[in-house]
């Protein structure tokens, strides 16, 4: 199945941009990277701007509302996201809790819904 | 009659085949869809004179038959393509596949990405076969509510593909810890009920008593599966002595020993043994041990008491918990007398805060204060602290059983 993994986290809470512990974190997200592409369960997965570059759409009573800003007002933002295909659940969540920022923020896995291939 | 036979039959049988089915559909749905259609077929059609020689066989090869047609009448090709298709003809599994198929049945539905309510509903319903109106009556919620947790429960299960399988060794132990939370959820539910009037539900304790065997028996070699099978097996033996004719508590040093269930007394030792050749203790064990010291004394004032301040001592290291350590207070005024206890109990909540604060609302612990001050000749106090129980006290046997209490300090 496959899954994708959001990473949230609240903006602030690692560590600031230009130190060593940034720079050390770095490292590991460029190796967990590695080790779930060499694992052959990586699909894709991409680093976001932060939040404040987020814009929300809604249709509302047949209008468009655009919003800035992010869906909901949460402190943990969405930060990024693997997609990854695995045999079930419990590699999804092993590789979720692998995550580097997983101890200051959190992986949402969401099942990613397979449409039937047209006729 | 054959109802009877049925009820038998389903009693024994349910638990298997919709293991055996989840395996072979790969969906917890279908599974439980096939099987309720078997029987329901079985019901039809058994009668005294034609009752199948192996009745889990006709009921397998029945239920795969009702799958497969009703995988042929799915509307769309997604739903044809997520099942597999089973052979109704196919012999029943050997023992060894029916085994891990039961286990994993249990692990799929304690499965932690569900909530702890929706894994007790979807065990009650899948492993024990209870029905939705039932574990609605259990839980004190109406059956449309039951089905529709339930409902929810399944379309996550199959969403979000949690794994109907054995974990592998590296998750075992973490996921067996919250197959046994589930199991002592449901006895503690069934055994002391904290809303409504009847203070023992037995359905679930005797539920919670067979899955915890069951599963003791399928993991020979997990000595926490055979401490809680021993406590909830040694724990329920007692369930005729705690309450009396009129539904209200009898406190454990009151009961009638002669009411203890004896056999389930042998079968809770016999466990606890099985338990000690494992070489890894833990909490369940150690409070199937406080249990076992309690069924070994012929009264409540021949019981070991300095042996259960020990075992509570222990149990403090894997659960320091402000219930855990008012139990060993409790304990300690019965091994050095009243003062001692009421020591204990200050000491808990003279200390640094939170623990302290969560036992002043905590209904047992105003019980139990109460009870050391009464057999200091200190009435006064312990009608106050009785009193305050009662404020905290829903249940009706309980709140009977503190009215009299306060009454007899007056």
């Amino acid at each position: 199945m496959r899954y994708l993994l959001l990473l949230y986290s609240a903006p602030g809470a690692g560590p600031s941009s230009d130190s060593p512990e940034a720079a050390a974190e770095m490292q590991e997200w460029f190796a967990y990277t590695q080790k779930l592409a060499d694992s052959g369960a990586l699909l894709g997965g991409e680093p976001l701007h932060p939040v404040e570059s987020a814009t929300t759409v809604r249709i509302r009573d047949g209008e468009t509302l655009h919003t800035d800003g992010p869906f909901a007002e949460t402190k943990e933002t969405l930060g990024g996201f693997y997609m990854i295909d695995v045999e079930t659940l419990d590699e999804a969540l092993d590789w979720a809790a692998k995550i580097p920022n997983v101890g200051y923020g959190s992986v949402e896995v969401r099942p990613i819904m397979e449409m039937p291939a047209q006729a | 009659m054959t109802q009877s036979i049925v009820a038998q039959v389903f009693a024994r049988e349910w638990p298997k085949l919709v293991a055996i089915l989840v395996r072979e559909l790969g969906d917890i749905e279908l599974a439980e869809d096939s099987a309720q259609q078997a029987f329901t077929e079985a019901a039809a059609t058994w009668g005294p004179e034609n009752t199948p020689t192996t009745p889990g066989a006709w009921l397998l090869t029945t239920a795969r038959r009702r799958a497969v047609d009703s995988i042929r009448r799915s509307a769309t090709m997604r739903d044809k393509m997520s099942h597999l298709v089973p052979d109704p003809d196919a012999d029943p599994p050997s023992s060894h596949q029916l085994m891990d198929d039961q286990l994993a049945l249990i692990f799929g539905c304690c499965h932690p990405a569900l909530g702890p309510e929706a894994q007790v509903a979807v065990t009650l319903r899948e492993v024990c076969g209870l029905s939705t109106r039932q574990i609605g009556a259990a839980f004190f919620t109406t059956e449309a509510t039951m089905a529709k947790r339930l409902v929810r429960a399944k379309t996550k299960i199959r969403q979000a593909g949690i794994p109907f399988t054995v974990p592998d060794r590296t998750r075992l132990a973490e996921r067996l810890d919250a197959v046994l939370a589930v199991i002592y959820l449901i006895f503690t539910e069934g055994h002391a009920a904290a809303d409504g009037p009847a203070l023992i539900r037995g359905d679930l304790c005797d539920e919670a008593r067979w899955l915890a065997d069951l599963v003791a028996d399928l993991l020979p070699d997990q000595a926490e599966a055979w401490g809680l099978s021993a406590l909830i097996n040694l724990t329920d033996s007692r369930r005729s002595a705690r309450v009396d004719g009129g539904g209200r508590p009898v406190l454990l040093a009151d009961q009638d020993r002669s009411l203890w269930d004896r056999t389930l007394i042998a079968e809770g030792r016999r466990r606890l043994r099985h338990a000690d050749t494992c070489d890894d203790v833990g909490p369940y064990q150690l409070q199937a041990a406080i249990a076992l010291v309690h069924a070994s004394a012929d009264s409540d004032r021949a019981t070991h008491w300095t042996t259960i301040v020990g075992l509570y001592d222990r149990l403090l290291q894997y659960e320091p918990t402000a219930v855990v350590a008012l139990n060993r207070a409790a304990a300690v005024s019965q091994a050095w007398g009243p003062q001692a206890g009421l020591d204990a109990l200050d000491a808990l909540t003279s200390g640094d805060g939170a623990a302290g604060r969560n036992l002043e609302s905590y209904r047992y612990y105003h019980a139990a204060r109460a009870d050391m001050l009464r057999r200091l000749d200190r009435h006064s106090e312990a009608a106050v602290a009785y009193a305050r129980a009662l404020e905290l006290t829903t249940n009706e046997g309980e709140r009977h059983f503190l009215r009299s209490r306060i009454d007899l300090c007056r």
